[in-house]
């Protein structure tokens, strides 16, 4: 009845080029950022923002740069994480090392270096593709944190390799409650988020998509395979990058190389499978369900146990966890194997037709 | 396929809507509410869950026997981290709202968690307990006031290692030309005794090797075949899950004798040994706190919580080092809000008053002994400039079914520990524009 | 020279205990062209369901063994009725990332089911060094090791039987060949299927007890599918005989690098460039950089069939 597109007629390219053509989407859109934005810092305790949504983001983020490789480009990896560790030690660096730096600058310079290695690392996808690729990717996720905690100087030679990020102030402005923090986190993501879409849907991002279900004729209508990977390879790691950055300088604080493990790289893989391959809002879908479902289960089956009066072994939540992971990953590629953004799509189709469906 | 699709979304609703009405589980009013960030899944799910089963079996028994502490009642949640940096955290944000009170003291047990919580707890007011691991340098109290690694921390074990090794060859004297290797674990845990090392090789002028070992160190064989060609006199081990029973399982592979092998705290527990098998017999660790079940403390948690089946973990693990360590653990948490409280008052203590405690916290041989822990742990006296306590640890040795003390209560170099720590330690307040102060109360 | 060859011999028989994880892996893509990454989580499985049912039941050790055979097998047939089945004509990476999924729920189901304690896991053998060789060369074999090198070599054998000479066996090749020459010819695809994932549970079966065996059965156990990840690129996906050779490349590559490339490459860096590292523990990695570059020159593997995808 409400979201219905009856009426909204274009009269320019312009104007049916827009990222969002129906203007209730427009609206929705815009009032999600003004909750975001405003009504969010308002309300949520300091528990939520630091524990919950800071996280949320930063995972956003590196779903959206996996999710341009795997999703737009066709490209599987398991090294999101260690792409992510050059972000955050490299952002440390810049910020260490070169007095008197913006830190916004530091996080880009910190993204950009992310991407150089990531390009260097999407190399052998010149050549291979598929789980192969996925193996060679395995070899940056086992040799970057091994050389970043090899080499003290990363750490500037800390005893232990840990890093510890350095406060954030921009122009005087310190950034140091966890409002504050989540509100940078936000802007910059979903400033990234946008420039996202747009690529999307721009000749870089077609080119992706063809490369993705065809290279065979992308190549024949004359798209640069090599190019259009290696820059994939190279905005991905550019987006894994900033989300370490932001990982580091954020979230936690004080990271260790080795935190950015495969574990962390599967997870990223997860939102991007459940959220939705190749599809902007299903990186932020899939991220919120797998930062909040832990939390979540463990709520639930604590409650659930106390009331029904049944002494819960410690950790069987964590490993139900698991198992929840593992069972929905599986459902979700059986069922919808393009995540909850189809179905977010199907459910706004049927909005569409609501309440006459025929 | 339809149904199938319509159900997916009824479940992704009613998820969404549960999460977003999670309820702030209320603590029972009036208590003094602990929190406990722990793990006992994951890589080193077994070694947390007989840590966290002690530390909370001895909480269960303040309760259970002498209903509370000064009446005050205890209460805990224990939220899992699975050893992960990032769920820590989460971890902690989420204990901290749960109670007015804050979580009286959090026992990260991950060197990672511990990095990752140590400007947050300062801010926060919660005081950080490292019992054997962590930042050493945070031993510190000047510049790291929230931070008590008490007992003991890495640098203090690996000067006593050696002094154990030097006892072992008649005198520090005899270590002259001697060879010893250090094989760790190749993370930031492994790296925090390289310097104390270097510095004691130079000293005592024995010939230092150290070989690390990649995580998580279930394939050893080139290190020991390394080892092998050495032929080192001793060989130290500085492992951690799953990498400790394969250096000993590899060390019988390649013939090299056990009783020349020393384990720091976390190689030296009884799933190491147990998982090696034979190959074990005659290993030595350094430990906070010995093993076995003798103990007026362990009877009375049998008796008071296990026989009325209120004991969390698995029985089995009773008495065992990690589970002795982690009711060790829960006393020194409980003593300092019992400190505290001769302070403060008979009532629930907050994170402030509890670093108070911990920080005039002093429990000598007399109170071992009516708390009921005996021999189990040294005397522990903390201050303000002396965040760690004793600096003591004991030899053990596994005898093939059981860890044998064969050493007293003794420390290494305690000067040249305290010289490291204080010089790290200035280096870190520069860094950090820190004035070091003594806090107070 | 001889510590060359202790070094040469350790990694050979190492990368054996690879190679018995990478056969699983071989079966399951030779079969149905999925490669399985839950055979590590299959290992660990079945490790802790055959400790876990001697501690519970204390059966003799070949009834446990049965039994546990049983517990994989149901285990191989409902993964293939519930996961693959569905999945049939999807694209490899989906199936790929399916597996993945199914790697953490059977690794969370086996904790559910009997805890996470690390458990000891004993064969009766002593992982000591042979005496003769030790005495009479001087150089350092572990019996452990040779035994579980015999055991693969075994295991190899019977399925090399088994392909070749049953019935069953040549259906099976059938499959891996064309499935639906196969199917026309009248060969039941979905058995087939679940027989290939049973004798898959079979062999991770007998990789989980060597393991266990070795390193106690814990989580860590699934670590090992990792690096049987590399061995398969060296090898090729669908030999056998790749496996072996693979797992024994692998093996004694990362071995001998280990103990002579950090050394060079820190003094090297001395030499030149006046900076001091310990470099030590490349292992972690070495086989993926190893199977990275082979990539590049050499995509199917030593014996895999010149038909992957290539750009």
């Amino acid at each position: 009845m409400l979201y219905r597109e009856s009426g909204q007629f274009k009269t320019t390219y312009a104007a049916d080029q827009q990222l969002f053509p129906i203007r209730q989407d427009r609206y929705a859109f815009f009032a999600l950022l003004a909750v975001s934005f405003v009504a969010i810092p308002l309300l949520a305790s300091d528990y939520w923002l630091t524990a919950i949504l800071i996280p949320f983001l930063v995972f956003a983020l590196a779903t959206l740069g996996l999710n341009i490789l795997t999703g737009y480009a066709g490209q599987l990896s398991l090294g999101t994480a260690a792409f992510m560790a050059v972000g955050a030690v490299a952002a440390y660096n810049f910020q260490l090392r070169i007095p008197g730096i913006p830190i916004l600058l530091s996080f880009v310079l910190g993204g950009l270096t992310a991407s150089l290695v990531g390009a260097l690392f999407g190399l052998p996808s010149l050549r291979i593709k598929g789980f192969y690729l996925a193996v060679a990717t395995l070899a940056a996720q086992f040799f970057i944190p091994w050389l970043l905690v090899k080499i003290s100087w990363f750490s500037n030679n800390s005893a232990s390799g840990v890093i510890t990020a350095q406060p954030i102030e921009i122009l005087g402005y310190a950034f140091d409650s966890p409002m504050r923090k989540y509100l940078l986190v936000l802007a910059i993501v979903a400033l990234m988020a946008l420039a996202a879409k747009n690529m999307a849907r721009s000749s870089i991002g077609r080119a992706w998509m063809a490369v993705r279900d065809m290279d065979v004729a992308a190549e024949v209508i004359g798209i640069r395979i090599t190019h259009t990977k290696l820059v994939a390879f190279a905005v991905s790691s550019f987006y894994c990058g900033m989300a370490g950055a932001l990982y580091a300088f954020a979230y936690l604080g004080s990271v260790e190389p080795d935190g950015f493990n495969l574990d962390l790289s599967f997870r990223i893989l997860f939102m991007v499978i459940i959220g939705g391959v190749g599809s902007i809002l299903g990186s932020f879908l899939g991220a919120a369900f797998i930062t909040l479902l832990p939390i979540l289960l463990e709520v639930l089956l604590t409650s659930g146990a106390a009331a029904l009066n049944l002494n819960l072994q410690p950790g069987v939540t964590s490993m139900a966890q698991l198992v929840v992971f593992g069972g929905l990953i599986i459902f979700f590629l059986i069922v919808e194997p393009r995540g909850l953004a189809r179905l977010w799509q199907i459910l706004k189709e049927k909005l569409r037709l609501w309440p006459f469906p025929h | 396929m339809k149904t199938w699709k319509q159900a997916v979304i009824a479940v992704v609703a009613t998820i969404a809507g549960a999460a977003s009405a999670v309820p702030a589980l209320a603590q029972q009013a009036g208590t003094q509410f602990v929190g406990i960030t722990g793990y006992r899944v994951g890589p080193y799910g077994a070694n947390g869950a007989a840590f966290f089963g002690g530390f909370i079996d001895y909480l269960s028994l303040i309760n259970e026997r002498d209903g509370g502490v000064n009446g005050v009642r205890l209460s805990w949640e224990e939220c899992e981290t699975e050893y992960n940096v990032a769920k820590g955290v989460e971890c902690y944000e989420r204990l901290k709202t749960r109670s007015e009170t804050g979580p009286t003291a959090i026992h990260p047990m991950s060197t990672g968690i511990t990095y990752a919580l140590i400007d947050k707890a300062a801010a926060d007011k919660i005081p950080l307990i490292t019992l054997g691991y962590g930042r050493t340098d945070a031993t510190d109290g000047r510049v790291f006031p929230w931070v008590f690694p008490v007992q003991s921390n890495y640098w203090d074990a690996a000067t006593a290692i050696i002094k154990f090794i030097g006892d072992k060859e008649g005198g520090a004297a005899n270590l002259k030309g001697k060879k010893i290797v250090l094989l760790y674990h190749d993370s930031a845990y492994g790296k925090e005794p390289h310097p104390v090392l270097e510095a004691e090789a130079k000293k005592l002028g024995f010939e230092l090797r150290m070989i690390p070992v990649p995580h998580p160190g279930n394939e050893q064989q080139s290190q020991w075949l390394q080892i092998r060609q050495y032929q080192p006199n001793w060989v130290i081990l500085w492992g951690w899950g799953v990498m400790n029973a394969t250096a000993l399982q590899t060390a019988q592979k390649v013939g090299f004798p056990r009783d020349k092998m020393v384990g720091n705290w976390w190689a030296g527990s009884e799933i190491d040994t147990e998982v090696a098998g034979p190959a074990a017999t005659g290993y030595y660790a350094a430990s906070l706190n010995l093993a076995g079940k003798g103990y007026p403390v362990v009877k009375d948690i049998e008796q008071y919580v296990y026989k009325k089946g209120k004991g969390n973990g698995n029985p089995k693990l009773i008495g065992t080092v990690l589970w002795n360590r982690g009711v060790g653990a829960a006393m020194i948490t409980i003593e300092a809000v019992r400190k505290a409280q001769e302070k403060f008052g008979k009532k629930v203590m907050t994170g402030e008053q509890v670093r108070w405690g911990m920080e005039n916290l002093d429990i000598n041989a007399g109170r071992l002994k009516a708390l009921g822990f005996n021999t189990m742990l040294p005397p522990i006296k903390v201050s303000c400039s002396d965040h760690g306590g004793s600096g003591l640890v004991r030899f053990q040795q596994w005898t093939g079914t059981e860890w044998k003390a064969v050493s007293d209560w003794i420390s290494g170099d305690k000067q040249m520990v305290r010289k490291m720590i204080e010089d790290s330690a200035a280096k870190y307040a520069a860094e950090k524009g820190i004035k070091p102060e003594c806090m107070g109360g | 020279m001889q510590f060359f060859f202790e070094v040469l011999i350790g990694g050979l028989l190492a990368g054996v205990m690879y190679s018995l994880v990478a056969l699983g892996f071989v079966l399951i893509y030779k079969a149905s062209g999925v490669f399985n990454f839950a055979q590590g989580a299959m290992v660990f499985f079945a490790a802790l369901t055959f400790v876990g049912l001697q501690e519970k039941t204390g059966l003799p050790f070949w009834v446990v063994i049965a039994l546990t055979l049983a517990v994989m097998v149901l285990l191989g047939v409902l993964i293939e009725r519930i996961v693959l089945r569905p999945l049939v004509n999807q694209p490899q990476i989906a199936l790929f990332m399916a597996t993945i999924g199914l790697a953490f729920f059977i690794e969370g189901l086996a904790q559910l089911i009997w805890g996470t304690e690390v458990r000891r896991l004993d064969l009766g053998l002593q992982d000591e060094p042979i005496g003769v060789l030790m005495d009479r060369f001087g150089i350092l074999v572990s019996k452990f090791d040779l035994t579980a090198a015999l055991v693969a070599g075994l295991l190899v054998a019977v399925l090399a039987v088994f392909f070749n000479k049953t019935r069953i066996g040549r259906a099976l090749r059938a499959v891996a060949d064309d499935h639906q020459a196969a199917l026309a010819v009248g060969i039941p695809l979905k058995q087939i299927w679940a027989i290939v994932w049973s004798v898959a549970g079979f062999v991770a079966l007998v990789a989980g007890l060597l393991w266990g065996a070795r390193n106690g059965v814990q989580v860590s156990l699934t670590f090992v599918a990792l690096k049987a990840l590399p061995v398969l690129i060296l090898g090729g996906f669908e030999s056998i005989l790749g496996a072996i050779v693979g797992g024994l490349l692998i093996g004694a590559g990362e071995k001998l690098a280990e103990i002579y490339l950090p050394p060079l490459a820190s003094d090297f860096l001395l030499r030149h460039f006046d900076v001091s590292v310990n470099l030590a523990g490349i292992e972690g990695w070495f086989a993926y950089m190893l199977a990275l570059v082979f990539l590049l020159i050499r995509p199917e593997g030593l014996f895999g069939e010149k038909h992957i995808d290539r750009v």
